[in-house]
């Protein structure tokens, strides 16, 4: 739960453009359930393209399940999710749509462990896309320079750090070249060292213009870098605000109580 | 003038030695007399070696017969106090090794045995050239070639019918058939029984359960004496072909098992982050589940073709002649009989299926070794 500002490296703003008119994802009324349980309840959500939005929450608050229901890693029962002007249904060919557009980091990395690096960048591309072989690997040592760890790339991922670890994650999102990208707690299971250099990533990715939901705990990150901060509360959107709003000027009690928790 | 200060004048006297630290005696005490307990169990060690080794030497070896220049055949082991009657096996080698086959065709099943051990080489080699054109070559090609060479009937080649197969060769045709049958099988079995698709589970959950609760005993009857009385009059397919297949279901139940275990073991943030990359679910479980999952049940697998290796000898029972039933067969030649020669026999035989399975067992720690790739403790 780091919140020091020295964490997270200084935004430049001014790169980071959020369009008017153009959709990325557009949840209504959407609920969900885990059998009786209702997780969800009446999401309403409208992320323009190049926005960052920070989500936030105690644990439990539906959090993660929400922007896994964005690529459709959780099923939702009711309500709309719209991702890249395409409708979320039982249609498998309309998930696989949505799942070429959508990138997604997740808190255990979830790297291949029996692939290199470099074959974990260069799968999807390769047997999603059709890229051919050689222009897959081009691209994936382009990816993992931006990232900063082209000498790994013939490693397994056993071999690496975990902050090494998620980043190779990211690259291997950015590979599929997605037009959203989804982060769940990345930086969670990381030592306070790597936190730093995968929040370092994160920043890049958002000045190039990256359309970013990111559940995190990072609240240096939400300041500099999200243009939204949604807070949640047992499966509820209960407040959403600009950050240095949210941060100096909590509206719902349960967010000032969170805030004192974590902040100090 | 007395001096105030001390200098010694004659070296002092050199301390012993250390004890050895090389050569045997040292090895010996470090490792095997470190502690009285250590020293008890490398004498009782000693014991067991000295009351085992002497007897197995002096049958086996000293009093064996290794020659018979006077071709008395049974009779040179029927002398009393005789040891292993090895021209026994030197005598009737070819018999074990080709059973019926015929004499003069012989040299199609040694080009079958060449055939086989060039194509996997490639295949078992880490690192050696023409991988894919061998395995293409040596699972699709070579059962066929196989087939037409020991069966003939084309190219002039003589028809040698299953029933004049035997020996080691019918061990091993048996054993080869069922495991390069019995994996597939038994993968795509354990994916059924995980499958969401109810008639899919279902048939495979019935399937794995009817095989696994039969003894391979009563498959083999079954299949010989059972199955043609429900086939059509005129209609009586192989009886090796049809214990070869009782073999493969019986055998790919036991492996569809195994495999589930280690789809089991596969965390779910695998199948997450392939689907997240918008994988399909044949890709999914092709490049990531698969792999890793039959990695971590390679010893499971590999203990199946073992038992599924030694489990040939049970077609014995319905009159095919694999490597056991030759030996004891030949034991029954009333020229050979003698108080030693079965034991002989056996022991031969024991120590080819030995060679085997001991390779197998070998070549998975190697195989486990190589697709290590995280790092080592």
């Amino acid at each position: 739960m780091s919140t020091d500002m020295e964490t997270v490296p200084h935004a430049d703003r001014t790169k980071m453009t959020v369009s008017d008119t153009d959709v990325a994802v557009e949840i209504n009324k959407m609920n969900k359930w885990y059998g009786d349980f209702h997780v969800l309840r009446d999401i309403n959500l409208k992320v323009m393209r190049g926005e960052r939005i920070v989500i936030a929450g105690p644990s439990g608050s539906g959090k993660s399940t929400l922007i896994r229901c964005i690529n459709r890693l959780e099923e939702h029962q009711d309500g709309d999710i719209i991702v890249d002007d395409i409708e979320l249904t039982d249609d498998l060919r309309r998930v696989d749509e949505v799942r070429r557009e959508v990138g997604m980091v997740f808190q255990h990395f979830n790297l291949f462990p029996h692939l290199t690096v470099l074959q974990n960048l260069t799968l999807a591309p390769i047997w999603v896309r059709g890229t051919p072989k050689v222009e897959a690997e081009e691209m994936a040592m382009k990816y993992l320079e931006r990232v900063k760890i082209p000498e790994q790339a013939s490693k397994f991922p056993g071999q690496l750090s975990g902050g090494q670890q998620q980043r190779v994650a990211i690259a291997r999102s950015l590979c599929m070249n997605p037009k959203i990208m989804l982060f769940d707690e990345p930086t969670s299971a990381l030592d306070p060292e790597m936190i730093k250099e995968v929040l370092d990533v994160m920043v890049q990715l958002a000045e190039d213009g990256m359309t970013m939901l990111c559940v995190t705990h990072e609240m240096g990150f939400a300041r500099q870098v999200a243009n939204r901060v949604i807070f949640m509360d047992q499966g509820q959107i209960i407040e959403e605000n600009e950050p240095e709003e949210f941060f100096s000027n909590p509206q719902h009690e349960r967010t000032k109580l969170f805030l004192s928790q974590i902040l100090h | 003038m007395t001096q105030s200060y001390f200098v010694r004048s004659e070296m002092q006297e050199a301390l012993p030695p250390p004890g050895q630290t090389t050569g045997i005696v040292a090895w010996a005490r470090a490792n095997l007399f470190s502690s009285p307990g250590n020293t008890l169990m490398t004498l009782l060690g000693f014991a067991f070696i000295a009351w085992i080794v002497p007897p197995l030497y002096d049958f086996f070896i000293a009093r064996a017969v290794f020659t018979d220049p006077e071709q008395l055949r049974g009779a040179a082991c029927r002398i009393e106090d005789v040891g292993a009657c090895w021209i026994f096996v030197k005598a009737r080698f070819q018999f074990f090794i080709y059973g019926f086959y015929p004499d003069d065709q012989i040299w199609r099943v040694n080009l079958m045995f060449v055939l086989g051990v060039i194509l996997l080489i490639p295949l078992l080699v880490p690192k050696a050239p023409f991988t894919r054109t061998a395995a293409l070559l040596f699972f699709l090609v070579y059962p066929v070639v196989s087939y037409f060479l020991m069966t003939g009937g084309v190219f002039g080649l003589s028809v040698v019918p299953s029933a004049e197969w035997g020996g080691l060769t019918l061990t091993l045709i048996i054993a080869f058939v069922g495991i390069i049958a019995s994996l597939p099988i038994g993968i795509l079995l354990a994916l059924g029984r995980q499958s969401k698709l109810p008639a899919v589970k279902l048939f495979s959950v019935a399937f794995i359960e009817l095989w696994r609760a039969v003894p391979l005993i009563t498959v083999l009857f079954m299949a010989s004496v059972m199955f043609p009385l429900f086939m059509p009059r005129g209609i009586d397919p192989d009886t090796l072909l049809r214990a070869i297949i009782g073999i493969i279901f019986f055998e790919s139940a036991y492996m569809a098992e195994v495999v589930r275990g280690g789809l089991q073991a596969i965390p779910r943030g695998q199948y997450e982050a392939a689907n997240a990359l918008g994988l399909s679910k044949v890709k999914t479980m092709v490049f990531i589940i698969l792999p890793q999952a039959l990695k971590h049940v390679i010893p499971g697998i590999v203990n199946t073709f073992i038992a599924l290796f030694k489990d040939t000898s049970l077609v014995s029972i319905i009159g095919i002649f694999e490597l056991l039933r030759a030996v004891r067969s030949a034991g029954a030649d009333p020229n050979w009989i003698s108080p030693t020669m079965a034991v002989t026999g056996y022991v031969f035989a024991g120590f080819i299926f030995w060679v085997f399975c001991f390779g197998m067992s070998r070549y998975s720690i190697y195989m486990e070794n190589r697709l290590h790739t995280g790092h080592k403790r």
